[in-house]
């Protein structure tokens, strides 16, 4: 097989993971703004997009390796990158077609657990990583992010109780838009590089490279406009279920959610603790309903959102493992796996537009329930 | 399998006191607007209130713009 072929299919597939990443978690740092109309749908994605992109070009270190030793990083050759990459879109795409937030770090460490153990056996994923580096961080994002929601979130209503109610949503309001450019600012610099690290080590893997280079400007600018990209494509239906479904909020609990969410993922990407966006901005919003009296969670939603967390990893791997196993037998392979990719993102697209969530929708109640008052 | 509790331990206590810092400072900088508003309403000046708020908001800015700075940094 034409090496520079596959490695031109990787960088594709890693820009689409990409993209895919972005409308994703648009609703990890917007979809509280949006509920309580402190930014308009369209500005607070252009807020997330430019930010993200500003966040890419910040963020000073790249992923040294694609898995973190989660899988054997010998045995990651490009076809196995592509397989995994392949898994995450789908897995990607088919939550947001159902509109769950889940963790694009997790489908890509699932489709490269499943390339690899196709491509090159068991022994070469490191299950004792996988319980430290994505279990465990699993369980304890939300609970982390919404104890100190639910904290913040009770200080909040403490002290304001006996103030005007027109000045607190307007200053809750300002405060909003800028803890939610906080946590786009932290997710640009966290997620685009994972884009980075990928392109990069398929590179080297390629010859491109040496070994150990930096990213060039062009895949820094490449993996940056493409989560920019996602993010102001914007996940509406997503969105629609943190900023509506999960509880009803209110613009003091949106201040607190994004604010308890930024600080917990600055402090676990300082302090040597990585925490996922998704699970801390769940959480965090959970938390922002426990902490209000008389806010009703919907735990339904909120089980729904932990099945599909829960899922992530083991369904990328099981659609990274398939997509080994074609890739693998050579170009016609790749290409197979790469054509039947692009029909099912075609085909979901698709069965997205029988249902539309759209900017304009994105605020509705779901189920035709009654809109309810959102100002605080 | 090495899990690093004591790491989580203090990201869950470094992320609290952030938290709780700048909601509570935010939160009385909105109050203290508010009390401005009502100052005024009945005659007063508002000035205390004002700058009160506007103390509490300047030490939320540097305590985000250190937040930014370790981003970058």
């Amino acid at each position: 097989m034409d090496f520079s072929l596959i490695v031109l299919v990787v960088i594709v597939a890693a820009l689409a993971f990409d993209f895919t990443n972005g409308f994703h978690d648009t609703a990890n740092a917007m979809a509280t703004s949006i509920a309580t109309g402190a930014l308009k749908p369209r500005v607070a994605v252009a807020i997330s997009a430019v930010l993200n992109l500003v966040g890419a070009f910040l963020s000073i270190e790249v992923a040294k390796t694609i898995s973190g030793g989660i899988v054997d990083d010998t045995k990651v050759t490009p076809v196995v990158i592509f397989a995994g990459l392949v898994g995450a879109i789908v897995w990607n795409l088919v939550t947001w077609l159902v509109g769950l937030p889940s963790s694009s770090s997790h489908a890509l460490f699932g489709g490269l657990i499943g390339a690899t153990w196709i491509a090159s056996g068991a022994d070469a994923v490191h299950f004792a990583k996988v319980v430290e580096k994505v279990l465990i961080p699993a369980i304890a994002s939300p609970v982390v992010a919404g104890v100190v929601a639910i904290v913040g979130t009770f200080l909040v209503y403490r002290i304001t109780a006996k103030s005007r109610q027109d000045v607190v949503g307007k200053g809750f309001k300002t405060g909003q838009v800028l803890s939610a450019s906080l946590v786009s600012l932290a997710h640009g610099t966290n997620d685009a590089q994972k884009t980075m690290g990928v392109i990069t080590l398929a590179l080297i893997a390629g010859g491109s490279l040496a070994p150990g280079s930096n990213p060039p400007v062009w895949v820094i600018l490449a993996s940056g406009a493409a989560i920019a990209l996602g993010t102001y494509f914007g996940g509406w239906r997503i969105i629609q279920t943190m900023g509506k479904k999960l509880t009803e909020i209110q613009t003091p609990q949106g201040f607190a959610a994004e604010t308890s969410s930024a600080a917990v993922i600055l402090a676990s990407s300082h302090l040597g603790f990585a925490l996922s966006t998704t699970h801390v901005t769940s959480g965090g919003i959970i938390g922002s309903g426990l902490g209000r009296k008389l806010a009703e969670v919907r735990w339904g939603v909120a089980g729904k959102m932990v099945i599909a967390w829960a899922l992530t990893l083991p369904a990328a791997a099981i659609v990274g493992a398939i997509a080994a196993a074609v890739s693998t037998r050579g170009s016609w392979g790749t290409v197979l796996v790469g054509g039947v990719g692009v029909l099912l993102a075609l085909g979901i697209w698709l069965a997205s537009r029988r249902n539309p969530v759209t900017p304009a929708t994105v605020n509705n109640e779901p189920e035709g329930a009654e809109a309810a008052p959102v100002a605080a | 399998m090495a899990i690093n509790w004591g790491a989580l331990g203090i990201v869950f206590v470094v992320a609290l006191a952030a938290a709780v810092v700048l909601t509570g400072l935010f939160a009385y900088g909105v109050r203290g607007l508010s009390e401005r508003v009502t100052a005024r309403a009945h005659g007063g000046s508002g000035t205390v209130q004002l700058t009160g708020a506007v103390v509490c908001f300047a030490i939320c800015a540097a305590v985000i713009g250190y937040g930014i700075y370790l981003i970058v940094a």
